[in-house]
């Protein structure tokens, strides 16, 4: 027993000489963000907040692909996606497809709160967000040079794929997803306090070179993001894979309906569920233990508990 | 390996005081869907193709709450969404804030195929349609005047129900525009629209598939994704039971219904009827919700916990049933 708090900075194919200037400020700010999360369980802040607190931080990095620093759609736009879940209550919001809001995570949490609803999207979510006062910035704010790079080499190494309206693709064929580095940098964090309540937080960009309109698993309940009374779950990697095996959901199903620890709940997922190469998760459980499990290459990833462990890693 | 099976539903949360004449057209329209499934299943089409088949037809029917019928917004327009998932593969569409397509179901159905995303919504959604040359309508072919009608009276009941986590007091005071003390998604039963559709099937080579389509709640706001097109929660197809929810679209989510009842009959060995009764009962809280499904092994099931759902199912074997309530 007693608190833990996990985080993510994205899974998939990091590559192993991943250069110093984009590895570094990546580590720095997992640690920052860890340390933030552990003074605020320290002060009994609510799992709830912490998750949302820690969250923001890593939207504001430019170096994670969530709030500032967002990957771009084939139009070059942003549309930003993020979930939070209550473990105690499974009360739970969701918001996709913002391109003004500067923490989506706290808007989804407002959602959570302030509406009748679950999730809002689009610009439904943006007219709430108005109407709540949330802070907003203009879109420049959040794209990078870097991503507008990302962009570019994307729909060069994609063109078959971008264009394929307008090419004839064979029946049954559907066109690959943007892969690879495109994925990487969603972000997450999972935290329980000392009396075992749970919750979880996810925020993404999405993919690079993703059409305009795509939701991916992040704000779906139970895909990307799950939390209820015995453990809570943030997943990352390629989306559509991650909604069909509901791998949020599965962690915490594995353990309520077949009895198993948070360990071999998240590896059964990890290793029998979610096709190869495609995610990673970090879970806590109500019990304080935490899990970071990937079939991908890498994952950023951060975790520490009450009784002083902590672990900061990429391979 | 047991025969094909199919289920249907029309929403659950029924109105106890629905004219007789009402709940006369609503089970002919099950009766002719499932009609429609049972052909398409003896000529041997596959369990996907079957749903969106089935649901197409729900869809095109202004009786029940998709496509033509759907329920209207705060602002008075309809955004529809749908999802599909081929338990065959584990593949899976879905559509939200569709405004002007004709059969929501049928492009979730592209963006499963033709995309490489599984979910695409509003305006991109909606660009993803013109572009794959889908059968698209002005925005007012999908209003019925029953449906302003209900829009008004939803915003009447709004005044006291704004939020429907707040226990409701002083209900009495409207009870001119409510007469039924039952409650579905915050609003008075009478001024519900809860008919989303769904099917459900397994074919003769024991794939699975289902589909769900909505116009969601009515007087939502614009923007509010419901449990339809949430893979999991809606709607949810495996190796082992394909599976349609509707009800409380929060209490779906919340309780990731669909794939509870995939997940209950997978880690916990439940058969497909105790699966739907487990889910029901345990992983509702307090939500209202109904659910159709089908097993791998030519099994049909339903559950819900509100007063009635439209609902329709049949098997190989012969087994036909058109219902409403318990």
């Amino acid at each position: 027993m007693g608190w833990a708090i996990a985080l993510h900075g994205g899974a998939g194919d990091i590559p192993k000489d991943l250069p110093p200037e984009l590895r570094e400020p990546r580590e720095a700010c997992l640690r920052y963000c860890l340390q933030m999360g552990v003074d605020a369980l320290k002060a009994q802040k609510s799992p709830l907040d912490v998750v949302e607190l820690v969250v923001r931080e890593l939207e504001n990095n430019p170096y994670f692909n969530a709030g500032r620093g967002s990957v771009l759609t084939s139009n070059g736009t942003v549309e930003m996606e993020a979930c939070i879940m209550d473990g105690n209550t499974k009360n739970c919001g969701a918001v996709s497809g913002l391109t003004t809001v500067v923490n989506a995570i706290s808007l989804a949490r407002l959602v959570m709160e302030k509406t009748p609803h679950i999730y809002l999207a689009f610009e439904g979510a943006e007219a709430f967000a108005r109407e709540q006062g949330v802070e907003t910035m203009d879109s420049n704010h959040f794209i990078t040079p870097r991503n507008i790079e990302r962009l570019k080499q994307a729909k060069e190494a994609n063109r078959v794929q971008v264009d394929y309206n307008t090419r004839p693709i064979p029946k049954d064929d559907k066109p690959p997803a943007p892969s690879g580095d495109s994925e990487l940098g969603t972000v997450g964090c999972v935290a329980v306090d000392s009396f075992g309540h749970l919750a979880t937080a996810t925020s993404t960009g999405g993919l690079v070179n993703k059409m305009v309109g795509r939701i991916g698993d992040t704000p779906i309940v139970g895909a990307g993001t799950y939390a209820n009374k015995l453990c809570a779950v943030s997943a990352t990697g390629q989306g559509d894979a991650i909604i069909c095996a509901t791998v949020a959901r599965d962690v915490a199903a594995l353990m309520e309906y077949k009895g198993l620890s948070l360990k071999e709940a998240a590896d059964y997922v990890i290793e029998e569920s979610a096709p190869k190469g495609t995610t990673g998760l970090i879970a806590v459980s109500a019990t304080g233990e935490i899990t970071m499990p990937f079939n991908t290459t890498g994952m950023f990833r951060a975790c520490a508990t009450e009784d002083g462990h902590t672990e900061l890693a990429i391979w | 390996m047991g025969g094909w099976a199919i289920a249907v539903h029309g929403g659950a949360g029924v109105d106890p005081n629905l004219p007789a004449e009402r709940q006369e057209q609503a089970k002919q329209l099950l009766t002719r869907c499932l009609n429609i499934g049972i052909s398409a299943l003896r000529s041997s089409l596959p369990a996907i193709d079957v749903v969106e088949l089935v649901v197409r037809e729900l869809e095109t029917d202004p009786l029940f709450n998709s496509g033509r019928g759907s329920a209207l917004t705060a602002n008075g327009t309809v955004e529809m969404e749908a999802s599909i998932m081929d338990g065959d593969g584990r593949r899976c569409g879905a559509v939200s804030g569709i405004s002007t397509v004709k059969n929501p179901i049928s492009l979730a159905r592209l963006v499963m195929d033709k995309s490489p995303h599984s979910y695409l919504a509003f305006s991109g959604a909606e660009e993803f349609a013109k572009e794959q040359g889908v059968e698209m309508m002005d925005n007012e072919y999908f209003i019925t005047e029953d449906n302003v009608g209900m829009l008004k009276l939803a915003k009447e009941a709004n005044t006291i129900l704004f939020d429907y986590r707040i226990p409701i007091t002083g209900l009495e005071s409207c009870a001119a525009s409510v007469e039924s003390p039952i409650h579905m998604n915050g609003l008075p039963i009478s001024v519900y629209a809860p008919e989303t559709v769904g099917c459900v099937v397994v074919d003769g080579q024991g794939r699975c598939a289902a589909a769900t389509s909505t116009g969601g709640l009515m007087n939502k706001m614009s923007g509010r994704i419901g449990d339809s097109p949430l893979i999991g929660a809606g709607t949810y197809a495996g190796e082992l039971c394909g599976v349609s929810c509707t009800g409380e679209g929060e209490a779906i989510i919340r309780g990731t219904l669909a794939r509870d009842v995939a997940a209950v009959m997978e880690y916990k060995e439940l058969g497909l009827q105790d699966a739907v009764d487990y889910v029901i009962k345990k992983r509702l809280d307090k939500g209202f919700a109904g659910l159709i499904a089908v097993s791998n092994k030519g099994e049909v099931a339903y559950g819900f916990n509100c007063n009635g759902m439209f609902r329709g199912c049949a098997t190989e074997d012969g087994f036909l049933e058109v219902g409403i309530w318990e």
